[in-house]
Protein backbone atom coordinates (compact mmCIF):
# COMPACT_ATOMS: atom_id res chain seq x y z
CA UNK A 1 0.00 0.00 0.00
CA UNK A 2 3.38 2.01 0.52
CA UNK A 3 3.09 2.93 -3.10
CA UNK A 4 -0.61 4.43 -2.66
CA UNK A 5 0.28 6.31 0.24
CA UNK A 6 -2.13 4.81 2.59
CA UNK A 7 -0.19 3.33 5.91
CA UNK A 8 -3.14 0.77 7.21
CA UNK A 9 -1.63 0.46 10.77
CA UNK A 10 -3.06 4.00 11.17
CA UNK A 11 -6.38 2.75 10.39
CA UNK A 12 -9.41 3.33 7.78
CA UNK A 13 -9.00 6.83 5.90
CA UNK A 14 -11.86 8.62 6.39
CA UNK A 15 -12.29 11.88 3.65
CA UNK A 16 -14.61 14.02 1.84
CA UNK A 17 -15.12 14.45 -1.84
CA UNK A 18 -17.27 16.84 -3.43
CA UNK A 19 -18.49 16.80 -7.06
CA UNK A 20 -18.41 21.13 -7.09
CA UNK A 21 -22.47 20.99 -7.69
CA UNK A 22 -23.83 24.42 -7.78
CA UNK A 23 -27.68 23.94 -6.86
CA UNK A 24 -29.64 26.69 -5.33
CA UNK A 25 -31.04 25.70 -1.84
CA UNK A 26 -33.85 23.53 -1.89
CA UNK A 27 -35.33 24.65 1.45
CA UNK A 28 -34.39 29.05 -0.06
CA UNK A 29 -34.43 28.40 -3.61
CA UNK A 30 -31.76 30.37 -3.50
CA UNK A 31 -28.35 30.15 -5.30
CA UNK A 32 -25.02 31.18 -3.86
CA UNK A 33 -22.84 32.60 -6.92
CA UNK A 34 -20.42 30.15 -8.47
CA UNK A 35 -17.62 32.10 -6.75
CA UNK A 36 -18.61 31.92 -3.39
CA UNK A 37 -19.08 28.10 -3.89
CA UNK A 38 -15.60 27.70 -4.87
CA UNK A 39 -14.52 29.46 -2.39
CA UNK A 40 -16.16 27.59 0.11
CA UNK A 41 -15.07 24.14 -1.52
CA UNK A 42 -11.62 25.62 -0.73
CA UNK A 43 -12.68 26.64 3.36
CA UNK A 44 -14.22 23.17 3.53
CA UNK A 45 -11.10 21.68 2.52
CA UNK A 46 -9.16 23.83 5.13
CA UNK A 47 -11.46 22.93 7.61
CA UNK A 48 -11.47 18.93 7.21
CA UNK A 49 -7.85 19.30 6.94
CA UNK A 50 -7.67 20.90 10.75
CA UNK A 51 -9.96 18.65 11.61
CA UNK A 52 -7.53 15.72 10.81
CA UNK A 53 -9.53 14.53 7.85
CA UNK A 54 -7.08 12.33 5.57
CA UNK A 55 -8.43 13.17 2.55
CA UNK A 56 -10.43 15.90 0.17
CA UNK A 57 -11.13 15.22 -3.43
CA UNK A 58 -13.10 17.42 -6.03
CA UNK A 59 -14.58 16.31 -9.28
CA UNK A 60 -15.48 17.84 -13.04
CA UNK A 61 -19.30 17.78 -14.33
CA UNK A 62 -19.17 19.87 -17.39
CA UNK A 63 -22.58 20.71 -17.45
CA UNK A 64 -25.39 23.17 -15.71
CA UNK A 65 -25.35 22.85 -12.04
CA UNK A 66 -21.95 22.86 -11.50
CA UNK A 67 -18.70 24.97 -10.68
CA UNK A 68 -15.85 22.90 -10.58
CA UNK A 69 -15.13 22.14 -14.72
CA UNK A 70 -11.24 23.20 -13.64
CA UNK A 71 -11.14 20.88 -11.06
CA UNK A 72 -7.27 20.92 -10.71
CA UNK A 73 -7.14 24.45 -10.30
CA UNK A 74 -9.36 24.31 -7.70
CA UNK A 75 -7.20 21.48 -6.03
CA UNK A 76 -4.17 24.11 -6.97
CA UNK A 77 -6.24 26.34 -4.40
CA UNK A 78 -6.52 23.82 -1.89
CA UNK A 79 -3.19 22.66 -2.01
CA UNK A 80 -2.27 25.87 -1.01
CA UNK A 81 -4.71 26.50 1.50
CA UNK A 82 -3.74 23.12 3.57
CA UNK A 83 -1.37 21.47 5.18
CA UNK A 84 -1.42 17.88 6.17
CA UNK A 85 -4.71 16.65 4.13
CA UNK A 86 -4.27 14.36 0.88
CA UNK A 87 -5.57 16.03 -2.42
CA UNK A 88 -6.96 14.75 -5.20
CA UNK A 89 -9.71 14.77 -8.01
CA UNK A 90 -13.22 12.92 -8.00
CA UNK A 91 -12.95 12.00 -10.43
CA UNK A 92 -11.07 13.27 -13.92
CA UNK A 93 -12.57 12.43 -16.68
CA UNK A 94 -9.40 11.48 -18.39
CA UNK A 95 -10.82 10.03 -21.74
CA UNK A 96 -11.62 14.05 -22.78
CA UNK A 97 -8.23 15.35 -21.77
CA UNK A 98 -4.61 14.70 -22.26
CA UNK A 99 -2.63 12.40 -20.28
CA UNK A 100 0.48 14.26 -20.47
CA UNK A 101 -1.50 17.86 -19.40
CA UNK A 102 -3.46 15.97 -16.10
CA UNK A 103 -0.39 14.35 -15.49
CA UNK A 104 1.73 17.89 -15.62
CA UNK A 105 -1.21 19.55 -13.34
CA UNK A 106 -1.68 16.68 -10.77
CA UNK A 107 2.77 16.47 -10.43
CA UNK A 108 2.50 20.21 -9.58
CA UNK A 109 -0.11 20.09 -6.95
CA UNK A 110 2.02 16.98 -5.71
CA UNK A 111 4.64 19.56 -5.57
CA UNK A 112 2.89 22.37 -4.16
CA UNK A 113 1.14 20.55 -1.88
CA UNK A 114 4.50 18.44 -0.75
CA UNK A 115 3.69 15.50 -2.22
CA UNK A 116 -0.34 15.33 -1.00
CA UNK A 117 -1.61 14.74 -4.65
CA UNK A 118 -3.59 11.75 -6.15
CA UNK A 119 -5.90 11.22 -9.13
CA UNK A 120 -8.95 9.21 -9.05
CA UNK A 121 -9.73 8.87 -13.33
CA UNK A 122 -13.45 8.35 -14.01
CA UNK A 123 -15.21 8.09 -17.21
CA UNK A 124 -18.39 10.38 -16.85
CA UNK A 125 -21.72 9.59 -16.20
CA UNK A 126 -23.14 12.58 -18.62
CA UNK A 127 -21.85 12.89 -21.61
CA UNK A 128 -21.82 16.42 -22.26
CA UNK A 129 -18.32 16.99 -22.10
CA UNK A 130 -17.66 15.06 -25.33
CA UNK A 131 -19.35 17.24 -27.78
CA UNK A 132 -17.99 20.62 -25.18
CA UNK A 133 -14.51 19.26 -25.75
CA UNK A 134 -14.57 17.97 -29.08
CA UNK A 135 -14.80 14.27 -28.38
CA UNK A 136 -16.77 11.80 -30.16
CA UNK A 137 -18.98 10.02 -27.29
CA UNK A 138 -19.33 6.72 -30.18
CA UNK A 139 -15.47 6.47 -28.27
CA UNK A 140 -17.04 6.42 -24.69
CA UNK A 141 -14.80 3.68 -23.79
CA UNK A 142 -11.72 3.33 -25.96
CA UNK A 143 -11.04 6.89 -25.19
CA UNK A 144 -10.64 6.41 -21.54
CA UNK A 145 -9.26 2.64 -21.74
CA UNK A 146 -6.39 4.13 -23.64
CA UNK A 147 -5.91 7.58 -22.02
CA UNK A 148 -6.06 6.00 -19.01
CA UNK A 149 -3.63 3.44 -19.91
CA UNK A 150 -1.20 6.10 -21.05
CA UNK A 151 -2.08 8.28 -17.90
CA UNK A 152 -0.74 5.11 -16.09
CA UNK A 153 2.61 4.63 -18.12
CA UNK A 154 3.65 8.25 -17.60
CA UNK A 155 3.46 8.07 -13.99
CA UNK A 156 5.96 5.06 -14.38
CA UNK A 157 8.16 6.62 -16.57
CA UNK A 158 9.71 10.24 -16.92
CA UNK A 159 11.01 9.67 -20.59
CA UNK A 160 8.60 7.09 -22.87
CA UNK A 161 7.32 6.49 -26.51
CA UNK A 162 3.66 5.93 -27.03
CA UNK A 163 1.73 5.35 -29.60
CA UNK A 164 -1.92 4.97 -29.73
CA UNK A 165 -5.27 5.77 -31.87
CA UNK A 166 -6.52 8.91 -29.82
CA UNK A 167 -3.57 11.24 -29.20
CA UNK A 168 -0.67 12.06 -31.31
CA UNK A 169 2.63 9.95 -30.73
CA UNK A 170 4.83 10.25 -27.95
CA UNK A 171 8.52 9.45 -29.44
CA UNK A 172 11.12 9.68 -25.72
CA UNK A 173 8.96 12.62 -24.54
CA UNK A 174 9.88 13.29 -20.99
CA UNK A 175 6.90 14.42 -18.83
CA UNK A 176 7.61 17.06 -16.08
CA UNK A 177 7.42 17.76 -13.47
CA UNK A 178 7.75 14.56 -11.32
CA UNK A 179 5.92 14.17 -8.93
CA UNK A 180 7.74 14.90 -5.40
CA UNK A 181 8.14 10.94 -4.15
CA UNK A 182 8.11 9.41 -7.79
CA UNK A 183 4.77 8.41 -8.72
CA UNK A 184 1.40 9.48 -7.92
CA UNK A 185 -1.30 7.45 -6.68
CA UNK A 186 -3.91 6.51 -9.46
CA UNK A 187 -7.23 5.01 -8.55
CA UNK A 188 -10.01 3.89 -11.57
CA UNK A 189 -13.43 5.31 -10.53
CA UNK A 190 -16.01 2.24 -10.53
CA UNK A 191 -19.76 2.43 -10.58
CA UNK A 192 -21.93 0.46 -8.92
CA UNK A 193 -21.41 -3.16 -10.87
CA UNK A 194 -19.35 -5.98 -10.75
CA UNK A 195 -18.05 -5.34 -14.81
CA UNK A 196 -16.91 -1.99 -14.04
CA UNK A 197 -15.01 -3.30 -11.03
CA UNK A 198 -13.26 -5.88 -13.18
CA UNK A 199 -11.83 -3.46 -15.54
CA UNK A 200 -10.25 -2.29 -12.21
CA UNK A 201 -9.29 -5.47 -11.16
CA UNK A 202 -7.55 -6.14 -14.63
CA UNK A 203 -5.07 -3.38 -14.56
CA UNK A 204 -4.13 -3.78 -11.32
CA UNK A 205 -5.08 0.08 -9.95
CA UNK A 206 -6.79 0.83 -7.16
CA UNK A 207 -10.48 1.10 -7.38
CA UNK A 208 -12.97 3.48 -5.98
CA UNK A 209 -16.25 2.60 -5.22
CA UNK A 210 -19.01 4.96 -5.71
CA UNK A 211 -22.53 4.29 -4.28
CA UNK A 212 -25.96 5.77 -4.47
CA UNK A 213 -27.77 3.16 -1.86
CA UNK A 214 -28.83 0.15 -1.08
CA UNK A 215 -27.63 -2.46 1.01
CA UNK A 216 -24.29 -2.66 1.67
CA UNK A 217 -24.01 -6.30 1.24
CA UNK A 218 -24.95 -5.49 -2.42
CA UNK A 219 -21.48 -3.80 -2.89
CA UNK A 220 -19.37 -6.86 -1.59
CA UNK A 221 -19.95 -8.16 -4.44
CA UNK A 222 -18.72 -5.68 -6.51
CA UNK A 223 -15.28 -5.57 -3.99
CA UNK A 224 -15.07 -9.37 -3.87
CA UNK A 225 -15.35 -9.05 -8.45
CA UNK A 226 -12.36 -6.51 -8.16
CA UNK A 227 -10.25 -8.33 -5.79
CA UNK A 228 -10.75 -11.58 -7.84
CA UNK A 229 -9.79 -10.33 -11.11
CA UNK A 230 -7.02 -8.39 -10.07
CA UNK A 231 -5.62 -11.77 -8.45
CA UNK A 232 -6.46 -13.67 -11.30
CA UNK A 233 -4.69 -11.21 -13.73
CA UNK A 234 -1.24 -11.48 -11.31
CA UNK A 235 -1.81 -8.40 -9.10
CA UNK A 236 -1.26 -9.06 -5.24
CA UNK A 237 -4.26 -7.48 -3.66
CA UNK A 238 -2.91 -6.65 -0.55
CA UNK A 239 -0.89 -3.49 -2.05
CA UNK A 240 -3.96 -2.39 -3.67
CA UNK A 241 -6.25 -0.22 -2.12
CA UNK A 242 -9.91 0.22 -2.01
CA UNK A 243 -11.91 3.05 -1.51
CA UNK A 244 -15.69 3.27 -0.76
CA UNK A 245 -18.03 6.72 -1.42
CA UNK A 246 -21.35 7.55 -0.33
CA UNK A 247 -24.01 10.30 1.25
CA UNK A 248 -23.21 10.89 4.44
CA UNK A 249 -24.63 13.59 7.32
CA UNK A 250 -24.79 13.33 11.25
CA UNK A 251 -27.98 14.74 12.94
CA UNK A 252 -28.56 14.47 16.52
CA UNK A 253 -31.04 11.91 15.83
CA UNK A 254 -31.29 9.42 12.30
CA UNK A 255 -34.74 11.06 12.13
CA UNK A 256 -33.10 14.73 11.96
CA UNK A 257 -30.29 13.44 9.92
CA UNK A 258 -33.10 12.24 7.14
CA UNK A 259 -34.74 15.56 7.33
CA UNK A 260 -32.21 17.07 6.84
CA UNK A 261 -30.64 15.75 4.16
CA UNK A 262 -33.26 14.39 1.94
CA UNK A 263 -34.61 17.37 0.12
CA UNK A 264 -30.89 18.12 -1.00
CA UNK A 265 -29.85 14.93 -2.36
CA UNK A 266 -33.66 14.04 -4.22
CA UNK A 267 -33.47 18.00 -5.99
CA UNK A 268 -29.60 17.67 -6.47
CA UNK A 269 -30.14 14.55 -8.20
CA UNK A 270 -33.37 15.73 -10.10
CA UNK A 271 -31.32 18.63 -11.28
CA UNK A 272 -27.92 16.41 -11.98
CA UNK A 273 -29.24 13.49 -13.57
CA UNK A 274 -32.68 13.96 -14.34
CA UNK A 275 -34.41 11.68 -11.28
CA UNK A 276 -34.82 12.63 -7.72
CA UNK A 277 -34.08 9.73 -5.28
CA UNK A 278 -37.18 7.87 -4.20
CA UNK A 279 -38.40 8.38 -0.65
CA UNK A 280 -38.99 5.06 0.40
CA UNK A 281 -35.76 4.12 -1.02
CA UNK A 282 -34.09 6.66 1.32
CA UNK A 283 -35.97 5.64 4.15
CA UNK A 284 -33.95 2.41 4.33
CA UNK A 285 -31.23 4.77 5.38
CA UNK A 286 -32.33 3.99 8.77
CA UNK A 287 -31.06 0.26 8.38
CA UNK A 288 -27.82 -0.09 10.03
CA UNK A 289 -26.93 -2.38 6.66
CA UNK A 290 -27.94 0.45 4.60
CA UNK A 291 -24.75 1.65 2.57
CA UNK A 292 -26.10 5.22 3.10
CA UNK A 293 -24.21 7.22 6.11
CA UNK A 294 -27.27 9.22 7.33
CA UNK A 295 -28.05 9.36 11.14
CA UNK A 296 -26.79 9.57 14.19
CA UNK A 297 -23.07 9.64 14.90
CA UNK A 298 -23.36 6.77 17.01
CA UNK A 299 -25.45 4.97 14.36
CA UNK A 300 -22.81 6.34 11.50
CA UNK A 301 -20.20 4.97 13.34
CA UNK A 302 -21.78 1.40 13.39
CA UNK A 303 -22.65 1.48 9.72
CA UNK A 304 -19.06 2.71 9.07
CA UNK A 305 -17.62 -0.06 10.71
CA UNK A 306 -19.92 -2.21 9.69
CA UNK A 307 -19.19 -1.95 5.87
CA UNK A 308 -15.45 -2.06 7.05
CA UNK A 309 -15.94 -5.45 8.04
CA UNK A 310 -17.46 -6.15 4.84
CA UNK A 311 -15.38 -4.64 2.45
CA UNK A 312 -11.97 -4.09 3.87
CA UNK A 313 -11.66 -0.65 2.43
CA UNK A 314 -8.88 1.04 2.95
CA UNK A 315 -10.48 4.67 2.04
CA UNK A 316 -14.15 5.80 3.03
CA UNK A 317 -15.14 9.05 1.16
CA UNK A 318 -18.38 10.77 2.57
CA UNK A 319 -20.09 12.84 -0.11
CA UNK A 320 -21.89 15.69 2.21
CA UNK A 321 -22.27 18.81 0.24
CA UNK A 322 -24.35 17.43 -3.02
CA UNK A 323 -27.26 19.62 -3.81
CA UNK A 324 -26.98 22.81 -2.35
CA UNK A 325 -25.99 22.50 1.34
CA UNK A 326 -25.44 25.56 2.95
CA UNK A 327 -22.08 25.56 4.17
CA UNK A 328 -22.72 26.31 8.27
CA UNK A 329 -23.89 22.74 7.60
CA UNK A 330 -21.30 21.27 6.39
CA UNK A 331 -18.97 22.58 8.48
CA UNK A 332 -20.67 21.29 11.76
CA UNK A 333 -20.47 17.73 10.30
CA UNK A 334 -16.89 18.26 9.91
CA UNK A 335 -16.88 18.89 13.96
CA UNK A 336 -18.57 15.85 14.75
CA UNK A 337 -16.80 13.57 11.98
CA UNK A 338 -13.64 15.20 13.92
CA UNK A 339 -15.02 14.48 17.63
CA UNK A 340 -16.99 11.50 17.56
CA UNK A 341 -16.40 9.94 14.12
CA UNK A 342 -12.36 9.54 13.09
CA UNK A 343 -11.34 8.64 16.80
CA UNK A 344 -13.96 5.64 16.86
CA UNK A 345 -13.23 4.21 13.13
CA UNK A 346 -9.32 4.79 14.18
CA UNK A 347 -9.51 3.25 17.01
CA UNK A 348 -11.36 0.44 15.68
CA UNK A 349 -9.89 0.08 12.57
CA UNK A 350 -6.10 0.84 13.43
CA UNK A 351 -6.34 -2.02 15.93
CA UNK A 352 -8.00 -4.44 13.81
CA UNK A 353 -4.27 -4.40 11.49
CA UNK A 354 -2.00 -4.75 14.68
CA UNK A 355 -3.57 -7.57 15.95
CA UNK B 1 -52.40 16.50 -13.20
CA UNK B 2 -50.04 16.85 -15.88
CA UNK B 3 -51.55 14.48 -18.26
CA UNK B 4 -49.47 13.26 -21.69
CA UNK B 5 -50.92 11.15 -24.29
CA UNK B 6 -48.44 9.92 -26.02
CA UNK B 7 -49.46 8.87 -29.99
CA UNK B 8 -46.62 5.89 -30.57
CA UNK B 9 -46.18 5.69 -34.49
CA UNK B 10 -45.25 7.55 -37.09
CA UNK B 11 -47.08 6.01 -40.08
CA UNK B 12 -50.62 5.14 -40.33
CA UNK B 13 -54.16 7.06 -39.13
CA UNK B 14 -55.62 4.83 -36.18
CA UNK B 15 -53.44 5.90 -33.37
CA UNK B 16 -53.90 9.39 -34.20
CA UNK B 17 -57.90 8.79 -34.39
CA UNK B 18 -58.10 7.02 -31.41
CA UNK B 19 -55.66 9.48 -29.26
CA UNK B 20 -58.19 12.43 -30.63
CA UNK B 21 -61.14 10.29 -28.42
CA UNK B 22 -59.26 10.06 -25.88
CA UNK B 23 -58.12 13.99 -25.79
CA UNK B 24 -61.64 15.35 -26.16
CA UNK B 25 -62.97 12.92 -23.73
CA UNK B 26 -60.17 14.44 -21.24
CA UNK B 27 -60.90 17.85 -22.43
CA UNK B 28 -64.05 17.38 -21.42
CA UNK B 29 -64.41 15.36 -17.88
CA UNK B 30 -61.00 16.82 -16.32
CA UNK B 31 -60.72 20.72 -17.85
CA UNK B 32 -58.44 20.69 -15.04
CA UNK B 33 -56.04 18.63 -16.01
CA UNK B 34 -53.29 19.69 -17.89
CA UNK B 35 -53.40 17.86 -21.57
CA UNK B 36 -50.93 17.33 -23.88
CA UNK B 37 -50.35 15.08 -26.82
CA UNK B 38 -47.47 13.62 -28.70
CA UNK B 39 -47.63 12.73 -31.96
CA UNK B 40 -44.17 10.82 -32.62
CA UNK B 41 -45.27 11.57 -36.22
CA UNK B 42 -44.57 15.62 -35.60
CA UNK B 43 -41.30 14.96 -34.49
CA UNK B 44 -37.98 14.23 -35.11
CA UNK B 45 -36.21 11.94 -32.49
CA UNK B 46 -32.94 10.25 -32.63
CA UNK B 47 -32.02 6.66 -31.95
CA UNK B 48 -31.22 6.08 -28.09
CA UNK B 49 -27.60 5.32 -27.55
CA UNK B 50 -27.74 4.90 -24.37
CA UNK B 51 -26.83 8.56 -22.79
CA UNK B 52 -28.51 10.46 -20.04
CA UNK B 53 -31.98 11.74 -20.98
CA UNK B 54 -30.81 15.46 -20.19
CA UNK B 55 -27.78 15.01 -22.59
CA UNK B 56 -29.69 14.60 -25.68
CA UNK B 57 -30.70 17.99 -27.95
CA UNK B 58 -33.98 19.23 -30.36
CA UNK B 59 -36.60 17.03 -30.36
CA UNK B 60 -35.03 14.03 -28.37
CA UNK B 61 -34.60 16.65 -25.56
CA UNK B 62 -37.93 18.35 -25.59
CA UNK B 63 -40.06 14.99 -26.20
CA UNK B 64 -38.12 12.54 -22.86
CA UNK B 65 -38.34 15.90 -20.62
CA UNK B 66 -42.26 16.16 -21.05
CA UNK B 67 -42.62 12.47 -20.52
CA UNK B 68 -40.11 12.68 -17.59
CA UNK B 69 -42.20 15.69 -16.35
CA UNK B 70 -45.88 13.70 -16.39
CA UNK B 71 -47.88 12.43 -13.87
CA UNK B 72 -49.91 10.33 -16.14
CA UNK B 73 -49.04 8.84 -19.95
CA UNK B 74 -51.64 7.13 -21.91
CA UNK B 75 -50.00 5.39 -24.97
CA UNK B 76 -51.50 4.79 -27.80
CA UNK B 77 -49.77 2.41 -30.16
CA UNK B 78 -50.68 0.04 -32.65
CA UNK B 79 -49.08 -3.46 -34.26
CA UNK B 80 -46.35 -4.27 -35.88
CA UNK B 81 -44.91 -6.70 -36.46
CA UNK B 82 -46.28 -9.11 -33.48
CA UNK B 83 -45.30 -5.86 -31.24
CA UNK B 84 -45.01 -2.49 -30.45
CA UNK B 85 -43.34 0.20 -33.44
CA UNK B 86 -39.42 0.79 -32.95
CA UNK B 87 -40.80 4.43 -32.72
CA UNK B 88 -42.34 3.98 -29.63
CA UNK B 89 -39.33 1.30 -28.07
CA UNK B 90 -36.77 4.08 -28.72
CA UNK B 91 -39.04 6.23 -26.33
CA UNK B 92 -38.68 3.21 -23.53
CA UNK B 93 -34.85 3.31 -24.22
CA UNK B 94 -34.33 6.83 -24.39
CA UNK B 95 -35.50 7.05 -20.89
CA UNK B 96 -33.62 5.60 -17.56
CA UNK B 97 -34.53 2.94 -15.85
CA UNK B 98 -37.33 3.45 -13.64
CA UNK B 99 -38.34 6.63 -15.17
CA UNK B 100 -42.05 5.87 -14.90
CA UNK B 101 -41.78 5.89 -11.05
CA UNK B 102 -44.56 7.31 -9.33
CA UNK B 103 -46.73 7.83 -12.73
CA UNK B 104 -49.98 6.33 -13.99
CA UNK B 105 -49.65 4.55 -17.22
CA UNK B 106 -52.61 3.24 -19.60
CA UNK B 107 -52.39 2.41 -22.81
CA UNK B 108 -55.14 1.24 -25.91
CA UNK B 109 -53.82 -0.48 -29.05
CA UNK B 110 -55.04 -0.36 -32.50
CA UNK B 111 -54.40 -3.10 -34.62
CA UNK B 112 -55.81 -4.62 -38.33
CA UNK B 113 -57.20 -7.62 -36.74
CA UNK B 114 -57.90 -9.68 -33.41
CA UNK B 115 -54.81 -11.95 -33.97
CA UNK B 116 -52.42 -9.47 -31.76
CA UNK B 117 -54.39 -8.88 -28.79
CA UNK B 118 -51.80 -10.34 -26.38
CA UNK B 119 -48.79 -8.22 -27.77
CA UNK B 120 -49.95 -5.87 -24.75
CA UNK B 121 -49.87 -8.52 -22.31
CA UNK B 122 -46.50 -10.09 -23.48
CA UNK B 123 -45.08 -7.14 -24.61
CA UNK B 124 -46.07 -3.83 -23.38
CA UNK B 125 -46.50 -4.26 -19.72
CA UNK B 126 -43.60 -6.21 -19.04
CA UNK B 127 -41.07 -2.61 -20.20
CA UNK B 128 -43.77 -0.65 -18.30
CA UNK B 129 -43.36 -2.58 -15.28
CA UNK B 130 -39.49 -2.82 -15.35
CA UNK B 131 -39.70 0.86 -15.66
CA UNK B 132 -41.96 1.32 -12.50
CA UNK B 133 -45.00 2.19 -14.05
CA UNK B 134 -48.39 2.23 -12.18
CA UNK B 135 -49.84 0.43 -14.68
CA UNK B 136 -54.19 0.21 -15.12
CA UNK B 137 -54.32 -3.14 -15.81
CA UNK B 138 -57.27 -2.83 -18.37
CA UNK B 139 -56.70 -1.52 -21.71
CA UNK B 140 -58.72 -1.20 -24.80
CA UNK B 141 -57.93 -2.78 -28.20
CA UNK B 142 -59.24 -1.76 -30.78
CA UNK B 143 -59.36 -3.26 -34.52
CA UNK B 144 -59.18 -2.04 -38.32
CA UNK B 145 -63.19 -2.93 -38.66
CA UNK B 146 -63.53 -0.23 -35.75
CA UNK B 147 -62.99 2.69 -38.37
CA UNK B 148 -64.14 4.64 -41.36
CA UNK B 149 -62.61 7.44 -43.19
CA UNK B 150 -60.58 8.02 -40.12
CA UNK B 151 -63.18 8.30 -37.78
CA UNK B 152 -63.70 5.95 -34.70
CA UNK B 153 -67.13 4.34 -35.89
CA UNK B 154 -67.41 1.88 -33.05
CA UNK B 155 -69.54 2.60 -30.08
CA UNK B 156 -68.49 -0.24 -28.12
CA UNK B 157 -64.54 1.15 -28.25
CA UNK B 158 -65.99 4.80 -27.55
CA UNK B 159 -67.97 3.37 -24.57
CA UNK B 160 -64.11 1.54 -23.52
CA UNK B 161 -62.34 4.31 -24.19
CA UNK B 162 -64.60 6.46 -21.91
CA UNK B 163 -63.67 4.15 -19.18
CA UNK B 164 -59.95 4.02 -19.95
CA UNK B 165 -59.72 7.33 -19.18
CA UNK B 166 -61.72 7.45 -16.20
CA UNK B 167 -59.79 4.19 -14.72
CA UNK B 168 -56.14 6.08 -15.79
CA UNK B 169 -57.53 9.44 -13.40
CA UNK B 170 -59.16 7.17 -10.44
CA UNK B 171 -55.78 5.31 -10.65
CA UNK B 172 -53.73 8.48 -10.34
CA UNK B 173 -55.85 9.73 -7.90
CA UNK B 174 -55.56 6.49 -5.64
CA UNK B 175 -51.48 5.99 -6.36
CA UNK B 176 -51.23 9.64 -5.06
CA UNK B 177 -53.30 9.24 -1.60
CA UNK B 178 -50.91 6.04 -1.61
CA UNK B 179 -47.91 8.03 -2.47
CA UNK B 180 -48.95 11.08 -0.41
CA UNK B 181 -49.56 8.73 2.97
CA UNK B 182 -46.51 6.85 2.58
CA UNK B 183 -44.14 9.84 2.26
CA UNK B 184 -45.51 11.65 5.00
CA UNK B 185 -45.31 8.09 7.16
CA UNK B 186 -41.41 8.75 7.10
CA UNK B 187 -41.00 11.75 8.96
CA UNK B 188 -38.76 13.59 6.65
Amino acid sequence: MEKYRINQKKGMEFGLYTLGDHIANPFTGKRISAQQRIKEIIELARLADQAGLDFFSVGESHQDYFTTQAHSVVLAAIAQATDNIKIGSSSTIISTSDPVRVYEDFATIDLISDGRAEIIAGRASRIGLFDLLGYDVQDYEALFEEKFDLLLQINENESLSWEGQYRAPLKDAQVLPRPKNHTLPIWRAVGGTPASAMKAGYAGVPMMLATLGGPASAFKNVVDAYRETARRSGHDTTELPVGVTGFFHVAETSQDALKQIYPYINEGMKLSNGQGFPKQAFAQARDKRSVINVGSPQEVIEKILYQYELFGHQRYLAQMDFGGVPFEQLAKNIEVIAEEILPAIRKYTGKNQEE
Amino acid sequence: MNIIGLSGSIVGSKTRTVMDVVAKEINEKYPEADFQLIDLKDYDLQFSDGRNYLDYSGDTASVTRKIMEADVIIIGTPVFQASIPASLKNIFDLLPAGAFRDKVVSFFITAGSSKHYLVADYQLKPTLAYMKAQIVQTYVYIEEKSFRQKQLIDDDAAFRLERLVEDTVDTFEAAEWVRKKKEDSYGF
